[in-house]
């Protein structure tokens, strides 16, 4: 079974921390809806990814609330009509508080979305500003409490460790979503990624830096608030009811295939990773003249563990001992001692696993238990 | 003299085409055969300091006798060694046969010895000036005498070397060739006339400098028919070939076949083959006193030959060694390890091949509880001590960790006993030491008067004396100071630059132990003692030392999972302490499609860089942090 994803990358306005390939400019928008429906077309007439049943479908971005009903709809045929996409297949599209609408909702549902993820990331109006959200505090509120109507599997994304936010704050955001019922949160530390407009307002000191250390407090105590809620911490970032996991978020962490459609979308067969251009107009060309812009990955064997290692470390299930060869089980476990004897990992049933305390050096960790060409 | 009384002798033997209707550089020269008369060999070094253009007159020479062709002509062809072309300095010396016809259409050979330009070769260059008649004592003009020139000069003038002055780079915007001119005459007492005038750079003045050879450098003196007695000057590692020595044959003749003795060994061996050195080796049946030459024995470790050593025949029982032999014995200490534990045999392996082509290296075994296994090493000096490193890693893809380097002390315990101590390690517990030793050097620096402030408070502040302050000239003067050789090694080369902007150059010579009060420093991370950080240093300055020393391991340590401590400690008192706070958190908010390989390269990389840290306790350290004493100011 494989995924798709549909990269929509187009934003009202820039939020100060993302890194995503997006455009403010909806001048292209048409063109480039179109264009996403001829990729499916080529890239299922292409072998890159083998025929079989498509599982997951996924709307983000940028900003894809912001398309029509009828052009989700058209995107959503068109996948159809290219891929054979199971019956059950989860499709889930990324919605901004602002644009949930009934009409719009109405027209997704109709269109086949059965899942929404929205992009809350706080209930509070000094955060929102802070991060240039396009919505309001108001708005995700009232937004939410409409989506609830009519979709029942939802998530919504929050951002905690923002300059301001304090625990107790951070606290009635987690609450507030648990309330209104969302099954499923994605819980984010807010990232100062090089380049953004929120790097060089640091670096200017116009804002506040990140508190590495309020972000370990504030991640230590939502997980303790989830798990008293009866969420699974099924991923670093990620927390679901039970039957609520993200299937198509789930699959990138197992290593299935995956084909992603529009500019700067990645795509992976099990040895090869695309990317295509991050880049509108040359994105829309190529399409036009029937070629996919794209540029690609081999990956070796050692870096296929890596990002084996690197990604289910991440997750609950945690890194399965026996997917790897008897030389790389031995070299992982040595390597894992230090990190076991200071209480960050547990190896039990041939499995190792982040503890709570773990979770917050995934990346260290991982970067130790890596193999070198 | 008459400038061609030497173009009047003419050599029977000589080769043909000797007549004088053939015009300098319009013919090549026939091969010439072997047995020219010692009346027509010169044996001559450079002496430059650094970069004062030695290399480039040595291509110039060797141009204009047509020794070696445009073509072949790669810029400074004796430099051999990567790290000697990149560094621009000569480290180990080599030599060439130069076949030279005068303006009276004599021939001569010319045996052009090339010498280290670097304070911690001095033996290797007195070595090679004994091999040598005469010497081009070369001053770069926009430079004038540097210290490095004038020790190899007194090492020249020791040897009885015939000096010819020549001021090089006269063709360059600030050449100032009067005042460098007085500055030699002030220094040698030639006269203005004697003084030559080059450019390696462009040609200028080199037949000039070709004649001066053969007019004023002695022929050499010996006797072709007493027993064999060459001067090994040097020796190169081949791998196919082995050791081949470099010689001066004082007395004597070395036939192919010949059974040789080394005087200072006494190890025999067969001269499996020899010849001469022309740009490259080439081999004769017989090599006669006066001349220079190479043998090939089958010795497959530097460490059998010794530079000065003496050459005879095998049956000679009563040899006579050259006089001015000296074991080379090291100045500095460090440790050397593997970045990584599993690779000791690798390095050992390395070290050793290192050292058949290096003989001045020297190591054993030691065990740091820091590091592991690895090797006590002993270098001429600091230069020589980076050059190892660099070529460890670049010619046998070694990572390595240096520790903190240190001279060799004598400790006098109470018990009377005397301990040489190349390691902290070694330093007796002070209850039981009477009291220690530590090794002085003369200090020799020239600069402008405008530094001698600087330098003075530099000196000073590295427990140096102030022995003698003379004005070479009015702009140049020459301070001399006695100074412990331990304060050289830590970062003093890099302060004088930057204290006198440059313009200065130092020498200096051993001249003996005197008691000190010195102390062992050591290093605790989270209270683990790191013994590769221990340092032995004079209590007066300790205090400032660990506290520098602290601040700088907390600028190189990467934040960790939790606090670490830096202490500085002398015995059991702590002197000094810097914490790192813990890393709070380091894990990426997002990991989706697009988010993976990016991810990946990241971790991979940092992967990488800690494959270059050791882990101490529960601490990383990088490779740098333990040269990090050398870092001090920086």
């Amino acid at each position: 079974m494989s995924g798709i994803y549909i990269h929509i990358p187009f934003c009202r306005q820039a939020c100060h921390y993302c890194n995503f390939h997006f455009s403010t400019s909806l001048h292209y928008r048409e063109a480039l809806v179109k264009a996403l429906g001829e990729e499916a077309a080529l890239a299922a007439a292409s072998d890159f990814i083998k025929p079989e049943p498509v599982a997951t479908v996924y709307l983000g971005g940028g900003t894809p609330s912001l398309l029509s009903g009828a052009e989700i709809d058209f995107l959503l045929r068109q996948v159809r009509a290219s891929y054979p996409v199971a019956g059950n297949a989860e499709v889930t599209l990324e919605a901004n508080p602002d644009d949930l609408s009934t009409g719009k909702l109405e027209d997704w549902k109709a269109a086949g979305v059965n899942r929404l993820s929205i992009g809350v990331q706080s209930f509070f109006e000094e955060d929102l500003l802070w991060m240039n959200r396009a919505h309001n505090a108001v708005q995700a509120r009232k937004g939410l409490e409409l989506a609830v109507q009519y979709f029942s599997n939802i998530t919504l994304d929050l951002i905690y460790g923002v300059p301001g936010l304090s625990n107790d704050r951070w606290k009635q955001n987690v609450q507030t979503a648990l309330e209104l019922g969302a099954p499923h949160l994605s819980c984010y530390a807010l990232t100062v990624e090089p380049q953004t407009p929120l790097d060089k307002m640091i670096r200017k000191h116009i804002k506040e830096p990140v508190d590495a250390g309020l972000q370990s407090e504030q991640f230590l105590l939502l997980m303790d608030w989830l798990q008293a809620a009866g969420y699974e911490h099924y991923e670093v970032s990620n927390f679901a009811k039970p039957g609520f996991r993200s299937r198509h978020n789930s699959a990138y962490w197992k290593g299935t295939p995956y084909y992603g459609l529009g500019p700067a979308a990645h795509s992976f067969n099990g040895d090869v990773r695309r990317w295509n251009i991050a880049n509108n107009q040359q994105y829309i060309r190529a399409i036009r003249s029937g070629t996919i812009p794209y540029e690609e990955e081999v990956l070796t064997p050692i870096q296929k563990q890596n990002e084996y290692v690197m990604i289910a470390l991440r997750t609950i299930e945690g890194l399965e001992l026996k997917k790897l060869g008897k030389e790389a089980q031995q070299q992982i476990l040595k390597q894992a001692t230090r990190h076991v004897a200071r209480g960050l990992l547990i190896v039990d049933n041939a499995r190792i696993r982040l503890t709570k305390e773990g979770k917050l050096f995934a990346d260290g960790i991982a970067a130790d238990l890596f193999a070198t060409e | 003299m008459d400038r061609f009384a030497a173009g009047n002798v003419s050599e029977p033997g000589a080769a043909a085409g000797n007549s004088p209707e053939f015009p300098l550089k319009s013919v090549p020269l026939q091969p010439r055969k072997w047995g020219i008369s010692m009346k027509n060999i010169r044996n001559f070094c450079i002496i430059a300091h650094i970069d004062h253009g030695k290399s480039t007159l040595a291509d110039r020479l060797l141009q204009a006798t047509n020794t070696i062709s445009d073509r072949e002509m790669m810029d400074q062809v004796l430099d051999d060694m990567d790290l000697e072309r990149e560094k621009g300095i000569t480290i180990k010396s080599h030599a060439i046969q130069i076949d030279y016809r005068s303006p009276a259409g004599e021939n001569y050979t010319l045996n052009l010895i090339d010498t280290p330009g670097h304070v911690d070769f001095s033996y290797e260059v007195s070595r090679a000036l004994a091999a040598c008649e005469g010497a081009l004592l070369l001053v770069d003009a926009t430079q004038g005498i540097q210290a490095q020139t004038i020790s190899n000069l007194y090492l020249a003038i020791d040897n009885d070397l015939e000096i010819i002055p020549v001021i090089n780079k006269i063709d360059m915007d600030g050449a100032m060739i009067d005042e460098v001119k007085d500055q030699i005459i002030d220094l040698i007492g030639c006269k203005p006339e004697d003084i030559l005038l080059a450019s390696g750079r462009t040609g200028l003045g080199i037949d000039e400098v070709l004649e001066a050879i053969v007019e004023k450098i002695p022929a050499p003196a010996g006797d072709p028919e007493a027993p064999l007695q060459a001067l090994i000057f040097d020796s190169v590692f081949n791998s196919f070939r082995g050791i081949i020595v470099y010689y001066r044959i004082l007395n004597g003749a070395l036939k192919k076949g010949n059974k040789v003795k080394f005087v200072s060994t006494g190890q025999e061996y067969e001269a499996d083959e020899i010849g001469i050195l022309k740009l490259k080796m080439t081999e004769r049946n017989e090599v006669r006193a006066g001349d220079v030459g190479y043998i090939i024995t089958g010795i497959k470790n530097a460490k059998e030959v010794k530079v000065g050593d003496t050459i005879t025949l095998a049956g000679n029982t009563n040899p006579v060694a050259i006089k001015g032999f000296e074991e080379v014995k090291p100045m500095v200490f460090a440790g050397i390890y593997p970045v990584n534990t599993d690779e000791f045999e690798e390095l050992r392996d390395c070290m050793e091949k290192l050292q058949l082509n290096d003989a001045s290296l020297t190591f054993e075994l030691e065990t740091s509880q820091a590091l592991g296994f690895g090797f006590r090493c002993g270098f001429l000096g600091m230069l020589h001590m980076e050059i190892i490193q660099e070529r460890l890693e670049r010619e046998f893809k070694q990572t390595v960790i240096t520790t903190v380097p240190n001279v060799s002390f004598i400790a006098h315990t109470t018990k009377a006993e005397t301990i040489i101590v190349n390691n902290p390690t070694e330093f007796p517990d002070p209850v039981k030491t009477d009291r220690i030793e530590e090794p002085y050097i003369k200090a020799q620096i020239i600069t402008k008067p405008d530094y001698i402030g600087n330098i003075m408070t530099l000196c000073l502040g590295k427990r140096g004396i102030l022995i003698n302050q003379s004005y070479l000239t009015t702009s140049r003067v020459e301070l001399i100071f006695e100074m412990p050789l331990t304060e050289i090694v830590f970062d003093f080369y890099d302060k004088l630059k930057s204290q006198t902007r440059g313009y200065a150059s130092f020498d200096y010579h051993p001249i003996g132990y005197k008691d000190s009060d010195i102390v062992k420093m050591d290093i605790l991370l989270n209270g683990d003692k790191v013994d590769a950080l221990s340092a032995l240093i004079h209590r007066s300055r300790a205090h400032e030392f660990g506290r520098k020393l602290c601040e700088k391991l907390k600028e190189l340590l990467p934040r960790q999972q939790f606090q670490i401590a830096i202490q500085a400690a002398i015995g059991a008192k702590i002197v000094a302490r810097e914490n790192i706070s813990a890393m709070r958190k380091d894990v990426t908010a997002k990991c989706y499609g697009g988010d993976i390989s990016r991810k990946r390269k990241l971790l991979e990389k940092q992967k990488e860089g800690k494959k270059r840290m050791r882990q101490i306790g529960n601490v990383e350290v990088p490779q740098e942090a333990f040269l990090a004493v050398l870092k001090l100011d920086e």
